[in-house]
C-alpha cells in the first residue's frame, strides 16, 4: 500500500516539477534542458499583454472576493434568523449556485447580459443628454458578478457551517449580561467566525484567480490571466508559458497556505 | 415612534439577505430562465436569438450525440477510476500513517486541487505530446506512438485533475470512524479482509457517495481537459457549448443543449442522494 500512495504522489507531483523544471531552460526546447537561466521570467514580466491580464485577474479576484465574503457572511448570518420555510428555498439557490456547472453560469450570464444589455443600451442613448452616451457591456463587472455568484454561495457554506457549530449559549450570556446585540455580534459572534470568513475570502480569491470557463464566456474583450494562458497554450508550447504556470502556480501556494493556516486557527479555537 | 422589536429584527434579517438575495436572482435565477427561454427559440438568421416556442432545439439534441456520448461515458468512467485509486490513499492517510506525517501528506493533496487546473493540464500536454514521452518511446525503440488527443489521454487528464477532490471527502469519513469499532471486530474473531468489508467500507461510504457524485459533477460540464488533451477529437457538452456560443452563435440550440446538462446534473444529483439515503438507512437497520 505504501507503494502505491508514494506513486500517487509521484504522478501528483511530478507533471508539475516538469513544468517548474523547464521553466528555467536557457533553450527554447520544453523537452532538453540546456541550462540554467530565468530569461523566460524576465520575458514574461516584459510581456504587456501578460501583465495586463495579470492586473485584470488580480483585480477582479479580489473585488469579487470581497463581495462574497462580505455578502456571503450576511447571508450566513441572515439564514439563521429565517424560518424554515424561507430558509430552504435561500438553502436551495445556494446549493444550485455551487453545483451548476461553471459552463452553463457562463452561458446563462452571457444570455441574459446581452439581452439586457440589448434593451438598456437605447434607452440610456434616448435619455442621455450628452452626444455619446455611455453603452453597457460585458467586462470587469460580468465577470466579478459570475465569480462572486459562485464564491459568495461557498463562503455562506462555510460560514453557516462555523455557526452553526458556536455554542447559543455564550450569546445567551453575552445578552443576560445587557449587551446590545450588535456588541454581542462584535465581540462574541465575529471574533469566532472571523477565521472562517478569511478562509472562505482565500478560497473564493484562488477560485476567481484560476477561473477559465466562467470568465471565456462573459469577459467580452478583457483577458484575464487563465485566458491569456490558454490562447497562448493553444498557439503552442513554450517555456515562457511554464515560466506564467509557474508564477501562477506561487500565487495559488500562497493562498493556501493562508488558508490552511487559517483553518487551523479555526480548529484549535474549537478545541477548547 | 419607536419600530417594533419583531419588526425591527425582521428588518435586520432583510438588510442581511438581500444582497446575496438579489446576487442570487440577478445572477442565476433570471440567467436561467432566459437560456430556458432561449431553448425554446429560433436561430436569427446572423446567428443569436429570434423569438419562437418550438422543440426544434431538443429535437436537434441527437446532432451533437457525439459529445453526450463522450461526457456521459468518461465523466462516469472517470469517477470510478479516480474513485480507485483514492480510496487506498484516503485509507492510507487516515488509518495507516503515523499522526507526525499526516499533516504533511494531507495538505500535499490539498495543494494541486487548489492549484490551475488549466496549469496542471498543461502539464499533460506537455507530456503526452509529441516531445514528451513518445519522444522517450522513440528513444527505446518504440516509435510513432500517439498519446495526445486520444481518449486515453482525456481519462488520464481526468483522474489527474480530480483525484485530490476524490480523495477528500473519504479521508474526511475515514478518519472519523470510531477505531474501538475496529478492535471490536478484531476481538471478535474478524481477520483484517472481513473488518475492511463488514466495518470500515460500509462506514465510509457517505464520504465515497461525496467524493463519487462531487467529481461526477463537475465532470459532466468539463471543458479544458477534453479540450487541450482531447484536441477536437474527444469532445465533451462543454465543448459543444463554447463552440456553439463563441463560435457558429447558434444560441438556441447552445442554449437547449445546456439545460439538459443542468437536467443531466439534477438526475445525478437526485440518483447520489437516493443511493445515500439507502446507505444511512441500511446502517441503521444494522445497528438495531
Amino acid at each position: 500500500m505504501r507503494a502505491l500512495v508514494t506513486s500517487v504522489y509521484l504522478f501528483l507531483y511530478a507533471p508539475i516539477a516538469l513544468v517548474v523544471l523547464f521553466s528555467f531552460n536557457a533553450g527554447r526546447s520544453t523537452s532538453q534542458f540546456t541550462g540554467f537561466s530565468t530569461q523566460w521570467y524576465g520575458k514574461a514580466i516584459s510581456n504587456a499583454f501578460l501583465m495586463e491580464a495579470f492586473e485584470n485577474s488580480l483585480m477582479i479576484a479580489l473585488v469579487s472576493a470581497s463581495l462574497a465574503a462580505v455578502f456571503g457572511t450576511m447571508a450566513a448570518l441572515g439564514l439563521e434568523r429565517l424560518s424554515a420555510k424561507p430558509r430552504a428555498v435561500f438553502d436551495g439557490l445556494l446549493a444550485a449556485a455551487i453545483v451548476v456547472p461553471g459552463v452553463v453560469i457562463g452561458i446563462a450570464t452571457l444570455v441574459a447580459l446581452v439581452q439586457t444589455f440589448s434593451v438598456l443600451n437605447p434607452l440610456i442613448a434616448l435619455i442621455w443628454p450628452g452626444e455619446n452616451p455611455p453603452t453597457l457591456g460585458l467586462g470587469y463587472g460580468s465577470i466579478i458578478a459570475a465569480h462572486g455568484l459562485f464564491t459568495m454561495a461557498l463562503v455562506t457554506m462555510i460560514v453557516k457551517a462555523r455557526i452553526a457549530s458556536l455554542g447559543r449559549d455564550i450569546v445567551e450570556a453575552s445578552s443576560d449580561l445587557y449587551a446590545t446585540p450588535l456588541t454581542t455580534f462584535r465581540q462574541i459572534v465575529l471574533p469566532q467566525i472571523l477565521p472562517s470568513i478569511v478562509s472562505g475570502f482565500l478560497l473564493a480569491f484562488t477560485f476567481s484567480f484560476d477561473d477559465f470557463i466562467i470568465a471565456f464566456f462573459v469577459a467580452g474583450s478583457k483577458t484575464t490571466l487563465p485566458i491569456y494562458v490558454f490562447a497562448s497554450i493553444r498557439r503552442g508550447v513554450t517555456p515562457e508559458i511554464n515560466a506564467i504556470s509557474t508564477l501562477v502556480l506561487c500565487a495559488s501556494l500562497i493562498m493556501i497556505f493562508t488558508a490552511r493556516f487559517m483553518m487551523r486557527e479555526q480548529k484549535d479555537s474549537m478545541g477548547d | 415612534m419607536a419600530m417594533s422589536l419583531t419588526r425591527r429584527k425582521s428588518l435586520v434579517t432583510l438588510g442581511l439577505l438581500a444582497p446575496a438575495g438579489l446576487w442570487l436572482f440577478i445572477c442565476l435565477v433570471l440567467p436561467f430562465i432566459a437560456i430556458v427561454v432561449f431553448a425554446f427559440g429560433e436561430r436569427a438568421p446572423e446567428g443569436g436569438y429570434q423569438a419562437a416556442f418550438t422543440l426544434t432545439q431538443f429535437a436537434n439534441l441527437g446532432s451533437r450525440a457525439a459529445a453526450f456520448v463522450n461526457t456521459l461515458m468518461l465523466a462516469p468512467l472517470g469517477a470510478a477510476a479516480c474513485l480507485l485509486i483514492a480510496y487506498p490513499v484516503a485509507y492510507y492517510l487516515a488509518i495507516k500513517v503515523h499522526p507526525n506525517r499526516r499533516l504533511l501528506l494531507v495538505s500535499l493533496v490539498v495543494v494541486p486541487f487548489w492549484t490551475s487546473l488549466l496549469v496542471r493540464t498543461y502539464a499533460w500536454m506537455y507530456l503526452l505530446g509529441a516531445r514528451g514521452i513518445p519522444a522517450l518511446l522513440a528513444y527505446a525503440g518504440i516509435e510513432d506512438v500517439r498519446l495526445i488527443n486520444t481518449p486515453g489521454a482525456v481519462l488520464l487528464g481526468i483522474v489527474y485533475g480530480y483525484l485530490p477532490l476524490m480523495i477528500m471527502p473519504i479521508y474526511v469519513s475515514l478518519e472519523k470512524l470510531d477505531r474501538r469499532l475496529l478492535e471490536a471486530s478484531a476481538d471478535l474473531g474478524a481477520n483484517p479482509v472481513s473488518t475492511f468489508f463488514k466495518v470500515t467500507l460500509p462506514l465510509s461510504l457517505p464520504g465515497v457517495m461525496t467524493a463519487t457524485s462531487l467529481v461526477t459533477i463537475l465532470l459532466l460540464g468539463e471543458y479544458l481537459i477534453p479540450q487541450l488533451l482531447g484536441g477536437g477529437k474527444v469532445f465533451f457538452i462543454g465543448n459543444a457549448l463554447v463552440d456553439l456560443f463563441l463560435q457558429s452563435r447558434n444560441w438556441p440550440f447552445g442554449s437547449a443543449i445546456a439545460v439538459t446538462l443542468v437536467v443531466v446534473v439534477v438526475l445525478v444529483l437526485l440518483v447520489a442522494m437516493r443511493i445515500a439515503w439507502r446507505i444511512s438507512g441500511v446502517r441503521q437497520v444494522d445497528l438495531v
